[in-house]
């Protein structure tokens, strides 16, 4: 599904000496089928953008726009049910909305408010467990015996068992260590690319954003501060700084290396092989030269 | 989130109001709410009601605010001025309707009722909205300090209130997290029959109770890692200090005593 936002503003509170507006005037679009990658500190108004994917909240002004789904205030559907069965949502630590007596029972929670039928959910079950790469053996056990890894693994198996054309993630790997981060991403990529999902990916990590994402969106006190492919955006290291964000190591190891040899290489979201070669083939030129 | 949810809520400021000392206005208040019984004509009225406005005028909290914070209560006054109004068979009658009469005393009774409603009301949330509630905490602790003679664990009390003060909006926050990530698995918890609504707090109460019952380990154990062990010989960050101010205000209160007490009737 497509996704617009057209000058969305969200303000908190509004009318009380609390007043806050997270979201000013935001304008983008997410197309169908990409990994779009968001960007931006606390603060910023990442997690107020996500709750405007599946009608959390509706926006003060300015409208988003999800495949046919229109959200403004002049638009609010009263019935969110549909959209949020399009839209799943894996929240940071998805873990902490486990609630049921086994597992199998939490991962059909979701469907079953749906009205997706039994034996529906049971084939889902089975479908999403090795998806994310649990074993069938956990199914009868209750989810608050299990690992924090194993945990979280079990909330995501119940968001996508809802089946999502639209995947949201906020900071899925937050918690994680770096193995466990590593596979929990892999995973959402195979999902992504097998189930024809639009991935909308809140992260940290730049490294994340580099090797995943289509496109990034940047964040700075609710306003969009940049946005574009990895290879436009990373390439903006001093602006990216400005706003106290790092680009990844990759981009900050050719820049060292053009510091060190006079020599650019141009950051193409290249594989470590890649560059590995083209320095290879620089070293070599420059022997040569000798 | 919870727009309704305005009594005991803090609202920053700098007024006199806010700087006096937490003992101070507790003390005034405790007072006050004595004292309002012993009103019973226009000018005794007349003196707690300037008293209560000028302290809300000074306080600066936006009016709008303190009327939001009367709204859950504005029902109940209501209802006791009409309910005098009917039911009080004192004085002349002044007005007639089908079968009902209303007398003057019914009205005057009435209007009283209510006025000595909206004083208490007003006056203490005025405490709650100038006083943040780890002052709160700290004034009762010392002025149930004298408790201590007699056994009675005033700092663990005093401790117990700050903690449970402290994870009211953390807990808020998590209610507020979970549900949305509840509802955004298919719960509805604002439409639907009774019976679904109320299944429907299941799924939020368990991880709530879950979040609660971990970090309750969690600050335990940190206490103890720190080398918590209760009251005694303990100092604090923020000493509570009588200032020339409350001084002030306690002659100003003694004076609106004297003057009650004069211009109310006797007998």
């Amino acid at each position: 599904m497509d996704i617009t936002f057209e000058n969305v503003t969200y303000i908190y509170q509004q009318n009380t000496p609390f007043a806050h507006k997270a979201i000013q005037d935001l304008s983008f679009h997410i197309e169908s089928g990409s990994i779009v990658a968001i960007i931006g500190h606390t603060g910023s108004g990442k997690s107020t953008l996500i709750q405007h994917l599946n009608g959390l909240s509706v926006p003060t002004e300015g409208e988003v726009r999800i495949g046919e789904y229109r959200l403004s205030q002049e638009h609010k559907p009263k019935d969110m049910k549909e959209l949020r069965s399009r839209v799943g949502v894996v929240f940071q630590y998805p873990e902490h909305q486990l609630f049921e007596e086994t597992v199998a029972k939490d991962i059909a929670f979701g469907p079953q408010n749906f009205g997706v039928p039994e034996a529906v959910i049971k084939e889902r079950i089975k479908d999403v467990i090795p998806a994310v790469g649990l074993s069938e053996s956990v199914l009868e056990r209750s989810p608050f015996d299990l690992s924090g890894g194993q945990m979280r693994r079990v909330a995501i198996a119940g968001v996508l068992a809802v089946k999502p054309d639209v995947l949201v993630l906020d900071e899925p790997t937050a918690g994680l260590d770096p193995r466990g981060q590593k596979e929990i991403m892999d995973m959402f990529y195979r999902l992504h690319n097998e189930q024809d999902l639009t991935t909308v990916l809140v992260t940290h990590s730049m490294e994340d954003a580099l090797k995943y994402a289509d496109r990034i969106l940047i964040l700075n006190k609710g306003t969009k501060f940049m946005e574009g492919t990895p290879e436009e955006v990373f390439s903006q290291k001093e602006a990216l700084q400005s706003v106290q964000l790092d680009v990844p190591e990759m981009v900050q190891f050719l820049n060292r290396f053009e510091e060190k040899f006079g020599q650019q290489i141009p950051f193409r979201n290249q594989s470590v092989e890649e560059i590995a070669q083209m320095i290879q083939q620089i070293i070599k030129e420059l022997n040569q030269d000798e | 989130m919870n727009n309704a949810l305005i009594i005991g809520q803090y609202v920053p400021g700098d007024s006199l109001v806010h700087r006096l000392d937490p003992r101070t206005k507790i003390t005034i208040i405790f007072f006050f709410v004595f004292i309002v019984f012993l009103a019973n004509n226009i000018a005794s009225y007349t003196l707690l009601t300037v008293f209560a406005l000028a302290s809300m005028l000074t306080s600066r909290v936006p009016i709008r605010f303190i009327i939001k914070g009367l709204t859950p209560v504005w029902f109940l006054i209501v209802f006791t001025f009409i309910l005098h109004l009917f039911v009080t068979k004192e004085g002349t009658v002044i007005a007639e309707f089908w079968i009902f009469e209303f007398y003057s005393g019914g009205l005057i009774q009435g209007i009283a009722i209510s006025v000595r409603f909206f004083l208490l009301i007003l006056v203490t949330s005025l405490l709650t909205l100038t006083t943040t509630p780890i002052e709160i905490t700290d004034a009762i602790e010392d002025m149930l300090h004298p408790l201590n003679r007699f056994k009675f664990p005033v700092h663990e009390l005093a401790l117990m209130m700050s903690i449970s003060l402290r994870f009211i909006p953390t807990l808020l926050q998590e209610t507020d997290k979970i549900s949305r990530a509840q509802a955004s698995r298919g719960v509805d918890f604002k439409t639907g029959p009774v019976k679904d609504r109320i299944q429907a707090i299941v799924p939020l109460l368990v991880p709530l109770f879950v979040s609660a019952f971990k970090r309750a380990e969690e600050l335990a154990m940190a206490m103890e890692a720190r080398g918590y062990q209760g009251g005694e010989g303990r100092t604090k960050l923020r000493e509570l200090k009588i200032e020339r101010n409350d001084i002030f205000i306690f002659i100003l209160f003694a004076f609106v005593i004297a003057g009650l007490f004069m211009t109310r009737t006797y007998g």
